[in-house]
């Protein structure tokens, strides 16, 4: 099943400027592996040395995050698209 | 409650013929109070209209001097302002947009032993700041002290926005239960960001926090808006409280949370240690110069984007290549000689100097970047 990730202004330069990548996967996870076959500068962005999702973050499967459901194993329908939504900080000195 | 006067009611009055607002809620704007952590491009529209909506305290952290750099996007700062003390550059135009306002100064940075005192007495805690350290601070006080939090942020031509705290809802541990590593998520100072956004990003803040103070309507309490101003998109993302994260029970070292060093401007800068664990060496801008002077010809390596190198660059430089592609351009970098990195300010750097120093390049990060080499060495360079 081909799924629309969408990417971050964050990670951008990582997938070549694109806003969004269309990759392969039956779950949330296998689409996210895709995508960092695709892209391996990605990799450390997404996962940490255990191999585990990052919790600064977030990966939301059309508007839920992916937490609440059943994380990676959660299942891609046609026409879903995930979001990556990474922790940004900007704003003013405090 | 204090009641209105007559020039007030003249000054309120299109909010006063609100059946959502009216002279009850107008009332209850002069007797609340608003604290506004952080006056750079968030809190300079929200500040702003808070003043003008009637919003009877301002409370203003922050620590900073206003710099020409600022004024792109920080518009409650003029150029007037260059070089003042943004807390008092800010209550100057609170004052004048509406002196009906009470304005409290706190200029000095938040931190676990005075965030509960500076937060308590606020009735909504609004967050403006830069920072992973103070975001999880704010988050804290505010939970612990039960203040609901308006949060924005904003990177680039993107921003995102919602309330936290607010009648049981989720807080920002919730959202992001850690911060990222320092390094891995550029700052504005580095990144840029389009001096519009905070506008826009400040606004939805103000137009939260005047909700709650009136109780009106449906907050984003629940709810991440994500607001990408390149392709003009609103995003509504769901948001709930997560059963895993740990309760929030008291205020911590956030500097020692987000793996940061705790600012300390003033202190003499070091001198570069000899291999660190890290692989890669660390020279001052003056050292540099000198070993220059002595004959070092390293390869020289910008790994800045275009645009900054459009701005400034060092005309003995030998490639551009921003940090993110350095991974994927090895082969474009000699292996037969030294590498020296820089960037504007020695971070991004330091991450390409990593990247090098794995592939086994002998590599040399400018500490700084090209903002102190313009800044302690060359004053006709420009700062940007």
């Amino acid at each position: 099943m081909n799924v629309l990730i969408h990417i971050p202004t964050a990670l951008r330069p990582y997938v070549g400027g694109r806003p969004a990548v269309e990759v392969a996967g039956s779950t949330a996870g296998e689409a996210l592996d895709d995508l960092t076959r695709l892209y391996p500068e990605l990799h450390k962005h997404l996962r940490g040395e255990d191999g585990k999702l990052r919790s600064f973050v977030n990966i939301y499967l059309n508007d839920d995050d992916i937490r609440h459901l059943q994380k990676e194993q959660t299942l891609l329908k046609a026409n879903d698209s995930l979001i990556i939504v990474p922790s940004i900080a900007g704003g003013a000195r405090g | 409650m204090a009641e209105l006067t007559r020039d007030e009611i003249a000054r309120y009055s299109r909010h006063l013929i609100l059946d959502e607002v009216g002279m009850a809620g107008q009332i209850r704007l002069k007797n609340s109070a608003v604290l506004c952590v952080g006056t750079g491009g968030l809190g300079s529209p929200l500040m702003m209209y808070l003043a003008a909506a009637g919003v009877g305290r301002i409370g203003i952290v922050d620590f900073d001097v206003v710099d020409a750099s600022n004024l792109q996007r920080q518009i409650i700062h003029g150029t007037s302002s260059i070089g003042k003390r943004k807390v008092l550059s800010a209550r100057e135009r609170i004052l004048d947009i509406n002196p009906f306002v009470e304005v409290d100064l706190y200029e000095e940075a938040l931190d676990s032993e005075n965030a509960l005192r500076i937060c308590a007495p606020y009735d909504v805690i609004v967050d403006g700041t830069d920072n992973f350290p103070t975001r999880y601070l704010v988050n804290d006080a505010c939970v612990l002290l039960g203040k609901p939090n308006v949060y924005g942020s904003i990177f680039k031509f993107e921003g995102q926005a919602t309330v936290f705290n607010y009648q049981g809802g989720p807080n920002y541990r919730d959202l992001y239960p850690e911060p990222p590593p320092p390094g891995l998520v550029p700052s504005c100072a580095e990144g840029g960001v389009i001096g519009v956004l905070p506008g826009i990003i400040g606004t939805i803040q103000a137009t939260e926090t005047l909700k709650v103070l009136l109780g009106l309507g449906t907050t984003l309490s629940g709810r991440l808006l994500l607001f990408d101003a390149i392709n003009m998109r609103f995003r509504e993302l769901k948001l709930r409280k997560d059963p895993e994260t740990p309760p929030i029970t008291r205020l911590i070292d956030y500097h020692q949370f987000c793996g940061v060093p705790r600012p300390a401007p003033d202190q003499p800068r070091e001198e570069a240690a000899p291999m660190p664990a890290e692989g890669f060496f660390r020279l001052t801008p003056a050292q540099i110069q000198a070993r220059r002077a002595d004959g070092w010809a390293p390869y020289v390596l910008d790994v800045r984007g275009a645009p900054e190198a459009a701005i400034v660059r060092f005309p003995w430089a030998d490639a551009l290549i921003p940090h993110t592609e350095v991974a994927a351009r090895l082969a474009e970098i000699p292996r037969d000689r030294e590498v020296l990195v820089h960037c504007k300010l020695g971070g991004r750097s330091g991450m390409a100097a990593k990247v090098l120093a794995d592939a086994g390049y002998q590599v040399t990060n400018m500490e700084g970047g090209i903002t102190a080499w313009a800044r302690d060495l060359d004053p006709s360079m420009p700062i940007y």
